[in-house]
């Protein structure tokens, strides 16, 4: 007896409607799409009103002083660097693992890795105060009396960010070139200029397709190590320091999966964004969204479990800093932020296994937005508790946060937004020559699974292993 | 003797294969696979079947930007630090080895992408001016062969094509 399996993409979909498909698409949105680009230009406005008044008026309107130099910038900064972990990471493994069911979904991933990174890149910024030192956080030597500490992690930062922002970037641009050359073929007017010049003048020989494949599975390989050590050399931010919370062995690989996972609810937003607001039903199909709804359940018990790990190691450990700012996360006056960040985070993805509510789009979007707050709520756990409750008492303090300091972070959502949006009006959001080879190699493999199984009728059954499921 | 140039379209893959190994098996005298460049919509890595074994070198540059991304981080590191003598060290050393491997690892990864990128630009042959018998069907759906051959052999070579379900034969001269 055989079981039907439901399919990632209909096999009988021709070529040249996947290319009429998705050209539209970048013509020719829903209306909500323009709704959510208003939504996040509003929200880019708070931010600038809010960095105005930090700006003209000084860092005090953040909030920031001792004990807190650092609050919800960093924890933002961190939050947004954990987003952009998942687009090319997820990418690259699942391009080296050969599942080519992620190749509807990837290219939209592979952006939002490199605006999240531009969206995190602000932050330090945002936090020197003085933007017109910015400079300043390059790692570069100079006659200007200050001298680079390459042992500390925030310089291992600026190297690690900057590398992992231009690797991404090569990645996304290299995988996008046979479709900026369809885009190049098929567009009038600037889009035409812009495409001929971005496409190289992709031809689509063999010669090409070569180095192509190969140029893409070398950049695969550096970037899955690549993308893991940023996040540990983020995690070293906060591991490096003698501070209770934060000098834990756990942190690097604690950081990539919270950094995986926030990164696969962002995924599941924007798919069902984009599928609504382009049409892509066909391309973004329901097994697609069942197969990262399940990736991102089986990521929520890793990072569940490695925060188990870490409590229980602060209990049994018995040191007692550590344990009282435990105890504190827990009962104190940031309990429900920290209760709402395990109920989202361990609690809320027990609904990503029910097959019902993966298929129900809402739900869907609803749940990885609740995701990604809990997600935020963990790193905003991470910093603000530990300056709370840090070695001397007479420094203890609550922090909750400025209106200035929480109009710049909602404001990079915004920020965010508008440069995704951006980027999936102007470049298909899905790879057009990849459906093209997926819808081939199964159509093909389809075939040779009918060609066998025609023949196994033929033989006698006794001769065929499994006859009886045949029959 | 004039050479022309032939774009051959085909909406089947796998009859663009077969009329290649036909090429292959000198079915045309005169015109081997080396002259065949073939042009598809999506990859197609089955095709070096039959167009053979063709070389590419840039797993080469990338080693080469491995190697001097990790030398050139730790001359860097280490060149900037020993300037930094007349900072105070508290005892730790001038250039301290375990920080330094962590950007290394970095810069390692920074040159290795950068030089695969460059190599790929440079040895994919892009950035050249497009053929006159390009036809936008190669990105859309069919399947192109290009050859460049001599006047004699472009009837024998049709023929093969059209034996092979050719939809469109486009031709040039080139000299």
């Amino acid at each position: 007896m055989t079981m039907a399996t439901e399919k990632d993409i209909n096999e009988q979909i021709a070529w040249a409607k996947i290319n009429t498909d998705v050209l539209r698409s970048m013509e020719n949105p829903r209306p909500a799409y323009w709704v959510t680009v208003a939504v996040c230009l509003a929200m880019i406005s708070v931010a600038v009103f809010a960095e105005y008044i930090q700006y003209t008026m000084g860092m005090g309107y953040a909030n920031l002083n001792n004990p807190h130099m650092w609050d919800l910038y960093i924890a933002t900064f961190v939050f947004w660097i954990g987003m952009s972990h998942s687009g090319t990471l997820l990418s690259a493994i699942l391009h080296l693992m050969h599942a080519d069911w992620r190749k509807p979904i990837y290219r939209f991933a592979e952006a939002m890795t490199t605006f999240s990174l531009m969206t995190a890149g602000l932050f330090p910024i945002i936090h020197l105060g003085r933007v017109w030192n910015m400079y300043w956080v390059l790692p570069y030597v100079s006659d200007r009396g200050v001298w680079p500490n390459f042992r500390s992690p925030l310089a291992w930062d600026a190297f690690a960010i900057s590398t992992y922002l231009s690797a991404s970037m090569l990645f996304l641009f290299i995988g996008m070139i046979p479709d900026l050359a369809i885009c190049r073929d098929n567009a009038k007017g600037w889009r035409k200029k812009l495409y001929t010049v971005l496409s190289l003048g992709w031809e689509g020989n063999d010669r090409q397709w070569r180095h192509f494949r190969k140029t893409y599975l070398l950049m695969a390989c550096f970037l899955i190590p690549l993308a893991v050590s940023v996040h540990s050399i983020v995690s070293a931010d906060f591991a490096m320091a003698i501070m209770p919370g934060w000098h834990v062995t756990t942190f690097p690989p604690y950081f990539v999966a919270g950094a995986l996972y926030s990164g696969c609810a962002a995924i599941i937003t924007l798919f069902v964004l984009l599928r609504y607001f382009f049409r892509f039903e066909e391309y973004m199909t329901l097994p697609i969204m069942e197969k990262t709804a399940k990736l991102t359940f089986a990521i929520a018990m890793v990072w569940t479990y490695l925060n188990l790990v870490e409590f229980s190691s602060v209990w049994y450990g018995h040191n007692m800093y550590d344990k009282e700012l435990l105890i504190a996360k827990a009962t104190g006056p940031y309990a429900p932020i920290f209760w709402s960040m395990i109920i989202f985070g361990s609690v809320l993805p027990f609904t990503l296994a029910f097959r019902s509510l993966r298929r129900h789009m809402p739900t869907m979007f609803v749940v990885s937005i609740l995701l990604n707050v809990g997600m935020f709520f963990e790193r905003w756990m991470i910093v603000a508790p530990t300056l709370s409750l840090a070695h001397e008492p007479h420094q203890w303090d609550v922090m909750w946060g400025s209106v200035v300091e929480w109009g710049i972070v909602f404001g990079s959502f915004g920020w965010f937004g508008l440069l995704f949006l951006i980027f999936v009006k102007v470049f298909p959001s899905v790879s057009m020559y990849e459906v093209k080879e997926m819808v081939f190699h199964r159509q093909r493999s389809t075939g040779e699974e009918d060609l066998i199984r025609m023949t196994d009728h033929r033989r006698p059954a006794a001769e065929t292993a499994g006859g009886e499921e045949l029959k | 003797m004039s050479k022309h140039r032939l774009l051959a379209l085909f909406s089947d893959f796998e009859e663009a294969h077969a009329a290649i190994a036909d090429i292959r098996r000198n079915e045309v005298p005169g015109v081997t696979v080396d002259d065949v460049t073939m042009k598809s919509p999506i990859e197609h890595p089955e095709v070096e079947e039959v167009l053979g074994d063709r070389p590419v070198h840039i797993p080469k540059f990338t080693l080469f930007g491995a190697i001097f991304g990790v030398t050139f981080g730790f001359l860097f590191l280490s060149g900037a630090q020993a300037t930094f003598l007349v900072q105070p060290q508290g005892g730790k050393p001038v250039i301290p080895l375990p920080s330094n491997f962590v950007l290394m690892y970095e810069m390692l990864i920074f040159f290795a992408v950068w030089l695969t990128f460059f190599s790929f630009l440079f040895l994919s042959g892009l950035f050249k001016k497009r053929s006159a018998l390009y036809s936008e069907k190669v990105s859309l759906d069919q399947v192109g062969i290009m050859l460049e051959l001599d006047d004699a052999h472009t009837g024998p070579i049709k023929e093969l094509f059209q034996k092979h379900k050719v939809l469109e034969i486009r031709e040039e001269v080139v000299q």
